[in-house]
């Protein structure tokens, strides 16, 4: 204990993912592979082996008690079942008994049951092969010796990566994630913008150790270990600071207004119903995205009309009357889903992604539809299409969703037509926006701005590429100027919305309706009360 | 020996996937009599209280799912399977 006292400072470098402070113990995550192989006798290799099966089921056991969403449970109780089936283990003790080695055995018989999910002709069944490899992954760690992986609150997390589905399950309540790898666009970064959780990436974490004292500055992107006293003074008063922010943005009830007077709507980006728990439907204007295909990512399965449709109802209810914008499922690019999305393309931003990929899978796109219409019948719904690039597809959709009413009607259930909007982030579709028939637009500044400078964000070389050029707020006045003709909404919804240096620059094109992060709301309204007009 | 059949048609929407299938293997295993499930009236037959096998048979929307059972329990297992799979695999008491 002595010894860690006299350690010296050490600052490690990567790039900030979700801004914000933390401080805290490290907890090193070790991933599976690295472990060193230990020779055992089989009797030993046998015990180890059945150890392993009964500490996961009753890791899942525990975890499932911890549920309170009925989706992830099920997807518990499956693998549950499946660890409590001897069928599925008969083979690995067999190996085991010939002399292999228990994760080569476990491997062995598993593999073959999980191969055969992945070549289903049907998709829910092929979505299975996920929770089949999640299953084997656990009882691999078990065996590695390592502890199961549900996270104390309130520690800085260093690992190599992080599935969502860790993330989620994790309260991340002053605590902090470090990764070595993940991008600021991935599914996590995603998620630690919207929940507030400070995450940097590309740090090389590999020499860090467990339990030391740390200091995580998301906002300059550096990981601190084994702080010194005036720095930790320092960091402690930022994340004091932080808090008070963040409790002032959620208190705030009132409209944003611009120092000029002129009325702001600022909305929020969310991903599912956690993160309205926490706030209050008055102290914002409505939910300006809402990204559907974390229903479908987190937990590896795609969801039914029912479900969904229970999930964008409690939205509108929640909104009280206010907007709700749900994005249509924005699959491919960076987000794969198992069983959905087309793998091996080869340059997936460019690819089958957003709006392509659901008129390419009608049957998953009409139950989300479905779903949406049915939903519209309870609050102030609008369903927001992703990378429309030109005119004939949003006319797909529009025509779709007609049917989707018309079918539900006939058949005596109660739906609505809600608006139909388009995100604008093809520059194809920013440039000649006058063609698209869309009820509002929004535009996704992440894409558009990548997109526009040819230029990937998860590039560093590139950042100085990546990032708002004139010729993006260019396009960016162009759509509003448009939306404004038609006395039609215009928003903003992507990461620059977000950026309190950028309010004034957005203001500037005539933006008036911003979407952010809830975690950003206090630092934007912030900016957008300073603002005094054009080139004041 | 009880030696009971039965058949039942199953209408849930995705099949005799995850969820069912756990309620299903659950409900079987309730029971102390060994007990059957095909797709065919002549099988093949897999058993009914491992979820490895019933999820194996990718059973579909729509198909007729078939129930044998042996033991003394047999008839009330088949019933109460026969109720779970034409209930739509509801929670029920």
């Amino acid at each position: 204990m002595d010894r860690k006292m006299h350690r010296a400072a050490c600052r490690i470098e990567g790039r900030s993912a979700a801004p914000g402070v933390a401080l805290g113990p490290l907890l090193r995550l070790v991933s599976t592979t690295s472990q060193a192989p230990v020779s055992r006798s089989p009797a030993a290799e046998r015990q180890a082996f059945a150890d392993a099966l009964e500490a996961s089921r009753l890791d899942l056991v525990a975890l499932a008690g911890q549920m309170k969403d009925e989706n992830a449970e099920a997807i518990l109780s499956f693998q549950i079942a499946l660890l409590e089936d001897e069928n599925l283990a008969a083979p690995a003790f067999a190996l085991i008994a010939d002399g292999e080695t228990a994760d080569r055995a476990w491997v062995a018989a598993i593999d073959p049951e999980i191969a055969t999910y992945d070549g289903s002709q049907d998709h829910y069944f092929r979505a299975r092969a996920s929770d089949l490899r999640d299953l084997r992954d656990r009882v691999l760690r078990r065996l590695a010796g390592e502890v199961d992986q549900s996270l104390p609150a309130g520690v800085i997390v260093a690992a190599d990566d992080m599935p969502p589905s860790l993330f989620l399950a994790t309260d991340w309540r002053d605590g902090g994630l470090v990764l070595r790898r993940g991008s600021p666009s991935s599914h996590v970064a995603i998620l630690a913008r919207s929940r507030g959780v400070p995450m940097i990436v590309g740090a090389d974490v590999t020499e860090v150790e467990s339990g030391a004292d740390a200091v995580l500055d998301a906002d300059a992107g550096a990981l601190v270990v084994n702080p010194d006293a005036e720095l930790r003074v320092e960091y402690t008063r930022r994340h004091a600071e932080q808090l008070e922010a963040r409790r002032a943005a959620f208190s705030y009830s009132g409209p944003t207004q611009t120092a000029s007077g002129e009325r702001v709507k600022v909305m929020i980006n969310v991903t599912g119903l956690a993160e309205l728990r926490d706030i209050d439907p008055s102290s914002v204007d409505g939910i300006g995205l809402m990204r559907t295909e974390f229903l479908f990512h987190g937990r590896e399965k795609l969801p039914t009309e029912d479900e969904q449709y229970q999930i964008y109802r409690q939205m509108a209810e929640w909104a009280c009357g206010k907007p709700v914008t749900i994005r249509t499922l924005d699959a491919g690019g960076d987000k794969p889903i198992a069983g959905l999305t087309q793998s091996g393309e080869l340059n997936p931003f460019l690819g089958v992604r957003g709006v392509r990929l659901s008129l390419r899978r009608l049957e998953v796109f009409r139950v989300q539809l479905r779903a949406l219409a049915r939903a519209a019948t309870v609050g102030n719904l609008k369903v927001m299409i992703p990378m429309v690039t030109v005119p004939e597809e949003l006319v797909h959709c529009r025509a779709l969703l007609q049917e989707a009413v018309d079918e539900l009607r006939a058949s005596g259930r109660e739906a609505a037509l809600p608006a139909l909007g388009m995100m604008v982030e093809v520059p194809a579709a920013a440039l000649a926006i006058e063609d698209f028939d869309a009820d509002f637009f929004s535009i996704g500044s992440n894409d558009l701005i990548q997109y526009v400078a040819a230029a990937s964000r998860d590039e560093p070389q590139l950042a100085d590429l990546a990032r708002p050029s004139r010729a993006v707020f260019n396009l960016i006045g162009h759509v509003v100027e448009h939306a404004d003709r038609l006395g039609r909404e215009a928003s903003l919804c992507g990461d620059l919305a977000g950026d309190p240096e950028q309010a004034a620059a957005l203001l500037d094109q005539g933006l008036r309706t911003f979407s952010v992060a809830p975690g950003a709301l206090a630092p934007v309204r912030a900016a957008i009360a300073r603002y005094s007009g054009k080139g004041a | 020996m009880n030696k009971h059949r039965a058949s039942v048609l199953m209408r849930h929407e995705v099949g005799l996937h995850a969820r069912p299938s756990v309620k299903l293997t659950k409900l079987a295993k309730a029971f102390e009599s060994k007990i059957d499930l095909g797709l065919s009236p002549d099988g093949p037959w897999v058993d009914a209280k491992s979820i490895v096998k019933v999820m194996a048979t990718k059973a579909p929307k729509d198909s007729t799912i078939y129930f044998r059972a042996e033991g003394n329990d047999a008839k009330a297992a088949l019933d109460a399977l026969v109720m779970l799979v034409d209930g739509d695999f509801q929670d029920g008491p």
